[in-house]
């Protein structure tokens, strides 16, 4: 049996960004559910109260963001976003089937984490699509509806800001969606906690 | 045959005779009364100093004759509502004291304007804050110009045209120190310092009518004219900003009905939506985003079982 290797997945820069991330995207999610339903929470918080907590999540979320950007341009971390041409489809398909089926079939993991590679391909488009699409839209869309006087009037028939409303929040729900399966996956480990310490201390264990 | 010729030439005399009336309005020199209603000065024989002198005009007395011959009362003649002694010159200074005629008499107990309520409408404003401070002082014509007035909620095609022209009757009072000051005997509050409590305000002012919130909503008038005292005005957000908002019972009863009998397009219904926050407001997005959510969650469930099972 070999030793369990480590590997320092995860600097300090890192992990704030994750920290800040986390608690602004939960508090986005609750504040985001509760406007959108229109629910007065007057036992937990008023509506006036909940739109101030987005506003104040949504520049947190911002803030960290820019961290985020700005640290994988810096740092050797950007180059685990890089997706090739080679193997584009093949790649997280063999992943999806792992996922699936094989794990539960002694296959072994087709992808297997190593210091070269941090993220297995279906991550790896996962959270390039949410870092890199979803994010920014929000960010965007978002900060437009701060200042809605900035927003277009009219969208062919439709209000402007009805428009930017409908994108902030569609992709805000997508963003919940990766949430709930991001926590899900992070659960896949030798036990499941491990990945969630992991993010906590900065080091992963390779078995 | 005889009688049909005379019944023709009847409606040919009458239709000439309202037409010279509506553009006696647009041409004010040759109107009676607008030749001098519609001027910053007025000439007059001053019979006590025996000369001929030339006056300025009570801004409030020079009518817009571009607004009034565009104005629901175009077919009317001034004497129609004023007495007829106004058509002697210099008027008599008298004539002011009288009563001038009012809305109801002519609108009042009328089966061709009973679809309007106008009766209902005169409850609902002694209801109102309005009745209560000023009593009968505070007369229709305070909010709605005789002179000037058109019907834009019905006509407009255009939400903001609508809210434009209603809020313009608010603020021709409660934004102008003297009007205001007249009415109520003391200084208008700072509209823009009363509402600082609103979010994205001006967005506010331009997108909906004051009585939006200031109003009590009825389902059995076009336009409720009981006007709350600003204790009662709506605060809520989620009165306006909810799937069930108030803003269908009031402004936009008018839109919907109209973009619907004109084209019945579902887009524009759509597009009225924009009050309402979010992607839940599309009911194909919803079920969608619900769908989603649902087959995520149940994905989850059954993988978590296989790995329990499995021990994985």
């Amino acid at each position: 049996m070999t030793a369990n290797q480590k590997i320092y997945f995860y600097p300090v820069w890192l992990r704030i960004w994750h920290g800040l991330n986390a608690i602004g995207i939960l508090t986005l999610i609750f504040s985001g559910i509760s406007m959108q339903s229109s629910i007065e929470s007057a036992n937990l918080l008023s509506f006036k109260s909940v739109i101030n907590l987005h506003n104040i999540a949504g520049i947190l979320v911002t803030l960290s963001y820019f961290l985020y950007f700005t640290g994988n341009l810096v740092t050797p971390n950007g180059k685990f976003y890089i997706i090739k041409p080679k193997g584009f489809l093949k790649r997280p398909i063999q992943q999806a089937i792992y996922y699936a089926w094989g794990m539960f079939h002694g296959m072994k993991a087709p992808y297997p984490i190593s210091e070269k590679r941090k993220f297995n391909p279906l991550q790896k488009y996962a959270y390039v699509l949410v870092m890199y699409m979803a994010v920014p839209v929000v960010i965007i869309t978002g900060f437009a509806l701060l200042f809605p006087e900035i927003i277009i009037d009219q969208v062919y028939a439709f209000s402007g800001v009805f428009v930017t409303a409908v994108f902030h929040s569609t992709m805000g729900f997508f963003i919940s969606i990766f949430l709930m399966v991001h926590l899900y996956i992070a659960s896949i480990g030798k036990s499941p906690l491990e990945n969630f310490k992991s993010i906590f201390n900065g080091w992963h264990e390779v078995h | 045959m005889n009688n049909r010729f005379i019944r023709l030439f009847f409606l040919l005399v009458l239709g000439t005779f309202l037409h010279a009336n509506a553009q006696s309005y647009q041409n004010a020199q040759h109107h009676q009364c607008l030749k001098c209603h519609s001027n910053q000065t007025y000439s007059f024989f001053n019979s006590v100093k025996g000369k001929d002198e030339k006056r300025m005009m009570n801004p409030y007395f020079i009518l817009d004759t571009v607004a009034l011959s565009a104005a629901v009362h175009k077919p009317f003649d001034c004497t129609d509502c004023h007495s007829s002694e106004y058509g002697t010159y210099p008027h008599q200074s008298n004539l002011k004291l009288e009563p001038l005629s009012t809305c109801l008499d002519c609108h009042g107990g009328d089966a061709s304007f009973a679809s309007y309520h106008f009766e209902r409408i005169d409850e609902e404003f002694r209801k109102s804050i309005h009745f209560q401070v000023s009593g009968e002082n505070f007369n229709c014509s305070k909010c709605h110009s005789q002179h000037t007035y058109f019907a834009t909620a019905r006509t407009s095609n255009n939400v903001l045209d609508i809210v434009d022209y209603s809020n313009k009757m608010c603020l021709s009072c409660h934004n102008d120190m003297k009007k205001y000051k007249m009415v109520s005997g003391h200084e208008n509050p700072k509209l823009v310092q009363v509402h600082d409590w609103l979010p994205n305000q001006e967005l506010h002012f331009k997108n909906v009518r004051c009585i939006e919130c200031h109003t009590e909503v009825l389902d059995s008038l076009k336009v409720s004219h009981n006007i709350l005292p600003k204790s009662k005005a709506l605060r809520k957000c989620v009165e306006c900003h909810s799937a069930d908002s108030r803003l269908k019972a009031s402004l936009y009863k008018y839109q919907n009905l109209q973009k619907r009998s004109e084209d019945g397009s579902i887009t524009m219904v759509l597009a009225n939506e924009s009050y309402v926050i979010g992607s839940h407001q599309i009911p194909h997005l919803k079920i969608a985003s619900i769908l989603i959510f649902f087959l995520t969650l149940i994905g989850i469930i059954i993988h978590s079982s296989f790995r329990i099972f499995k021990k994985k």
